[in-house]
């Protein structure tokens, strides 16, 4: 039995998402990512069944593993109940742990990902916060958001919303209490483990490309080679 | 002996049975969206202001719930583990605060509340470890919710009430014929656990029920159920949102022909990508996909409802939509004035957005 095949079997989501693959492709006709990137969720679970340690090693290292948006499209549609999408959050997570994201392009965005939620979510409490959502960097957001974030007090004030401000409503500040349970809920979980791990193979790439963090978030925030897609 | 066109029919009643929703009536506990408190902050209002207000339901917020994770969880970011126990102090609030009935204003974390749910009825060894962990972090417990809805199961179980209140309806004035709507109801309403779902993953029926008792129709075609193009890190993560437009493209292309009147969305994160992708695509093709110049207007359900209920376009937060809605408005009959558009409290003056290239705009 391969080890790493053993190590996904620790993840409910790889237990629940993978029974017995048939190869017929319907995972593969359905998905949106594959239509865009070279990717075929077929192809991956097939794989992944195999259980063999070198083939899942040499997946958990690659960009392959990093194209799928997690739609669960596949989930819907695959006639033996298997959800490919489910596979592929297994398959990410071991990456993670294991340090193998950074040896891929799409791998090593997940040291950007982390950074921006665990701000997000540790400081403000929210995945997604006016104060660190940038126009600059959502510029296909348009001048109707420029302009807001332009007039954000008065704008939001307008519309009922209670932004940094305490008790309820839209956009409230979270008490202080709840983050400090959100951040002892990181800390209890594994969840504060993932960031210093993500952190932590990150920066030892990041000196071995020979690029400060502000560097290396900047290049794999935006940087995207021409290999990833169809056509 | 039973005629095959009336079993035939029996088992389609058996099917359609099997995606029908009890929806409670009342007494429900609120949680609040991370990206529609963002980019639709006054749907979030309106959904309150319409339940409490005008339908005097009992809708409960605490101020101590948090983001569900579920964004978080999707961009990999955070481990399941993590993902669940934050899901559980949410529900220990609502347990803290007498209530059963969950009631969620975003469709990552119905699909996240859910995904926990059937996860610990399936091993319940995971749902004790969860509760372990909470006890630990927080010293918490929890019962878990009797039901839980998305905030559009709510406004659907209601849109006939809504309708008898109408100001407005989904008819042109100008033809007297109903105006036509596409609808996208957000993959992880119904695509993941379809029987938690109105219609479930074959009839989803959430947003065709709203529009139809509104008094306008619906329109299929034929990338009505591709997913909008959000895919988690392929927007967060500035260089792969050609994945995002790229399929988000595909649907308006796709439903160009039957040249809808508007489009309706369920999930707080479609409306934004099926309305900035319309600038960004006009942009870099000067290509526009409604008539006249002008892009297809994009609408939440409770900014819909809204207007259907007579609030003022602007109080809904509709000057906040790159895509201009007043062609909307002015079919459904609605009078705007183009001053009080982009005016803060009081009338106070925020200035004019800058004007696409392409793209009309009122």
């Amino acid at each position: 039995m391969s080890k790493l095949y053993d190590e996904l079997c620790k993840d409910w989501r790889f237990v629940e998402g993978l029974q017995t693959c048939i190869n017929c492709g319907t995972c593969t006709a359905i998905c949106p990512a594959a239509e865009f990137y070279k990717y075929d969720p077929r192809k991956i679970v097939d794989t992944v069944q195999r259980k063999d340690d070198a083939e899942i090693e040499a997946l958990l290292k690659s960009d392959t593993i990093w194209y799928c948006g997690e739609c669960m499209s596949c989930m819907t549609r695959c006639p033996r109940s298997n959800a490919p999408g489910k596979v592929i959050m297994a398959l990410r997570n071991l990456s993670a742990r294991l340090g193998y994201f950074v040896h891929s392009e799409k791998g090593r965005q997940l040291f950007p990902l982390t950074e921006i939620f665990k701000e997000n979510i540790l400081k403000y409490g929210y995945c997604v916060y006016p104060d660190t959502f940038s126009w600059e960097d959502h510029q296909e957001s348009g001048p109707v958001w420029k302009w807001h974030t332009e007039h954000l007090s008065d704008s939001l004030a307008r519309l009922g919303a209670n932004w940094r401000g305490k008790g309820t409503g839209v956009l409230r500040a979270i008490p202080q209490e709840s983050l400090d349970e959100l951040k002892s809920i990181f800390d209890i979980t594994g969840g504060t483990e993932r960031i210093e791990a993500v952190e932590k193979y990150s920066a030892e790439k990041a000196a071995e490309m020979g690029l400060d963090m502000e560097e290396y978030f900047r290049k794999t925030f935006e940087e995207c080679s021409e290999c990833h897609f169809n056509n | 002996m039973q005629d095959l066109s009336d079993m035939i029919y029996e088992g389609k009643q058996k099917i359609w049975s099997d995606y029908q929703k009890e929806i409670p009536d009342d007494n429900w506990f609120y949680v609040r969206s991370c990206i529609r408190q963002n980019f639709f902050p006054g749907s979030e209002k309106a959904f309150l202001d319409i339940c409490r207000g005008d339908l005097g339901k009992d809708i409960f917020e605490t101020e101590h719930h948090t983001t569900c994770g579920g964004i978080a969880y999707h961009c990999d970011t955070i481990p399941q583990e993590t993902a669940m126990t934050i899901v559980a102090r949410q529900f220990a609030l609502m347990t803290e605060a007498g209530y059963d009935n969950y009631v969620c204003s975003c469709i990552t974390s119905f699909g996240n509340y859910i995904e926990t749910l059937e996860s610990w009825y399936e091993h319940p060894e995971l749902e004790a470890r969860i509760r372990e962990l909470l006890f630990k972090a927080t010293g918490r417990e929890f019962n878990k919710p009797k039901y839980i809805a998305h905030a559009s199961d709510l406004i659907f179980k209601f849109r006939f009430d809504i309708a008898a209140k109408a100001k407005y309806n989904l008819i042109n004035v100008h033809t007297g014929k109903p105006l036509r709507g596409v609808e996208h109801i957000g993959c992880h309403y119904g695509k993941m656990f379809p029987s938690k779902s109105v219609g479930g993953a074959e009839y989803p029926y959430v947003l065709c029920g709203m529009i139809e008792a509104w008094g306008g129709e619906v329109v299929d075609y034929p990338e009505r159920r591709h997913c909008c193009g959000y895919g988690f890190r392929q927007y967060h993560i500035k260089a792969n949102r050609g994945y995002s437009i790229s399929n988000t493209r595909k649907k308006f292309e796709s439903m160009e022909p039957f040249a809808p009147d508007f489009i309706l969305t369920n999930c707080p994160g479609c409306p934004y990508f099926l309305d900035r992708w319309q600038y960004a695509i006009s942009e870099m093709e000067g290509k526009t996909y409604g008539k006249g110049g002008y892009g297809i207007p994009v609408l939440t359900y409770e900014e819909l409802a809204g207007l259907i209920l007579g609030y003022n376009p602007w109080d809904l937060g509709l000057q906040l939509h790159q895509v201009a809605v007043e062609p909307l408005l002015d079919k459904m009959g609605i009078p705007w004035t183009a001053e009080d558009k982009y005016k803060g409290l009081d009338g106070k003056d925020l200035k004019y957005p800058e004007l696409p290239h392409w793209m009309k705009c009122c």
